[in-house]
């Protein structure tokens, strides 16, 4: 039996014929982690028992028996939540977030906790403290980040299926590196409470899987209004697995002009244009269209998320959780030396980065105009969204690079995300899956939607992927 | 911004920098922002910011009481507490 190769609809329906049972899914993916993760280190810790967390649901949930695995930074309560940073090393969350119940009582077990970069800054999932988490495909390259552990699991056999959080692309870009299917919801689509806060306007939680069907799976459970969020959205949730399968003929998608060009890897941009053909093929209308703002989108966040991150980041002053520095002589010296030593080089970057462009006269000219920009990049989606029902674009401009080898540059690192960080600037949804090859590397595809239209993505990426036969196993080989 | 201040701001931020540390991450800061500089040249006159992409403000739940979380868990995470308080070095010095 090879029930890790599975996927989480697959095993369900085993589960309903008798033909396996959860335990033998959850003793297949420990004895797979046990030879590949001390080399691929997706994953940073698990429950006491070892055999995951589950709860005692009927049968009939949504996801009963399906072993995913949880990013670092969402609460699981009872077990470690560090941001894979130092400074939170040994704290443990004392209750579960909104998305943790949800998946608890749609029957998942809980296999373990992934790696990601440090508090989610990151495209490369290098700078955790727990060291970086390798590619499948390439165990020489990035798996990207934030979430890079919960994509390489996924990815590796090594999870049916995991949890990420996107707050410029932190699902989407390893979810296109590691040749997985990975979602960022519409902003206010899934409950952020439990969710270690790192940019409050732009951080969604999202899910990572095999194919899309499982993405309309997760996403249908974590979907919902919850009242211990303020910014969670009070929308109906609509049946998202009724799209899978559906006709696309006759839908619009548009390819934004300023997506395509410079900048990219020409294999990316040519398995991204034979897959637009075969949109074009199911009778799909392709339109150019312009999002005249996106080449500011990269800069907009770099303001945006920092400053929010030292907002949010304040919190960790070695008072009430986490780590605090001994032997300081006052309260001050506390603060600076818990939070000096606690925080790694990319976390206290970020953190005098927001500092200075939400500092006395520094505001206007910094977090003021970028949160302008934000607004005129928000407009170029509305107007494009009069034309067409989805926008088709590469995920990332290049396939998975090696590790060390953007680590030293901050810009050239924060340019790896110039292609998803305008959907969170925008709260839009966006799904990435994978398309072709670029050099035995995977490549992502990325579905642009209206706000709360996650159906257009899961009907189109459905039809899509149907058409593509995408080469999965060859990770779990690799791997 | 070549006169990024690292110094000021990591006070305010209340962030401890070793005095090697200064320069690399001062440089690194100074090309960010000057990569930033872009914006500069958008003409953003008369449009609104954008704080949020949902347009929502002031939510409030029923006034109506629940049961909270314990207190006793979020003590015991703390480095230090004392009875029901978080302990923190001394604040105001002795003049005696």
């Amino acid at each position: 039996m090879t029930l890790a190769r599975k996927t989480a609809h697959e095993l369900r329906e085993l589960y309903r014929a008798g033909s396996a049972t959860p335990d033998q899914t959850v003793a297949e993916l420990k004895s797979r982690i046990a030879a590949k993760d001390g080399r691929l280190n997706c994953y940073v810790g698990f429950d006491a028992a070892g055999s995951g967390v589950r709860r005692n649901v009927p049968q009939d949930r949504p996801l009963w028996g399906v072993p995913v695995a949880i990013k670092d930074n969402i609460c699981v309560e009872g077990q470690e939540a560090t941001c894979a940073s130092k400074i939170l090393k040994g704290y443990v969350a004392p209750y579960n977030a909104t998305a943790t119940e949800r998946l608890l009582e749609a029957g998942a077990i809980l296999l373990g906790r992934a790696n990601m970069d440090e508090f989610a800054f990151g495209s490369s999932c290098e700078s955790s403290c727990y060291g970086p988490t390798r590619n499948p495909w390439d165990a020489e390259r990035v798996p990207g980040g934030s979430s890079g552990g919960s994509a390489a699991s996924v990815a590796a056999d090594l999870a049916i299926a995991s949890l990420g959080s996107d707050t410029g692309g932190s699902i989407r870009q390893p979810a296109s590196f590691c040749g997985v299917v990975g979602l960022k919801p519409t902003y206010g689509r899934v409950s952020r409470y439990g969710l270690i806060a790192f940019a409050s306007s732009l951080d969604q939680i999202g899910p990572f899987t095999k194919d899309v069907r499982d993405c309309a799976l997760l996403t249908s459970v974590l979907a919902g209004y919850d009242p211990k969020d303020s910014t969670s959205a009070d929308v109906p949730v609509p049946d998202y697995l009724s799209e899978i399968g559906k006709s696309v003929k006759g839908l619009r998608v548009g390819l934004p002009e300023e997506y395509f060009g410079k900048g990219i890897q020409p294999e990316v941009e040519a398995a991204v244009r034979s897959a637009i053909e075969k949109l074009r093929a199911l009778g799909v209308e392709v339109r150019p269209v312009s999002l005249p703002h996106t080449k500011y989108a990269v800069s907009v966040y770099y303001l945006v998320a920092p400053s929010e991150c030292s907002s949010n980041l304040a919190r960790f002053d070695g008072v009430r959780f986490g780590r605090r520095s001994e032997g300081a002589r006052n309260l001050l010296e506390m603060y600076e030396r818990s939070r000096g030593e606690g925080f790694g080089a990319e976390a206290r970057r970020r953190i005098v980065l927001g500092t200075f462009a939400l500092s006395s006269g520094y505001y206007d000219a910094y977090y003021l105009r970028a949160m302008r920009v934000r607004t005129l990049i928000r407009r170029d989606f509305e107007e494009a969204f009069k034309e067409v029902d989805a926008l088709v674009t590469p995920t990332s401009p290049s396939a998975a690079f090696k590790i060390g080898e953007k680590s030293a540059d901050p810009i050239q690192m924060y340019l790896s995300d110039i292609y998803t960080i305008s959907a969170n600037l925008a709260g839009v949804p966006a799904l990435s899956m994978p398309c072709g090859l670029a050099q035995g590397l995977p490549v992502g595809l990325q579905l642009i939607a209206k706000p709360f239209d996650e159906q257009a993505l899961f009907r189109l990426g459905s039809a899509l992927e149907r058409e593509l036969a995408f080469p999965r196993s060859a990770a779990r080989e690799a791997a | 911004m070549s006169s990024f201040d690292l110094r000021h701001v990591a006070r305010l931020a209340r962030l401890h920098f070793t005095d090697a540390e200064l320069k690399p991450f001062e440089s690194q800061l100074s090309k960010i922002l000057g990569f930033v500089e872009e914006l500069k040249e958008v003409n953003v006159d008369g449009v609104e910011p954008t704080s949020h992409p949902l347009a929502v403000a002031n939510v409030f739940r029923a006034d109506e009481p629940v049961q909270s979380l314990d207190v006793e868990p979020f003590l015991a995470r703390a480095p230090k507490a004392r009875g029901r308080f978080f302990e923190v070095p001394k604040i105001i010095e002795d003049r005696s």
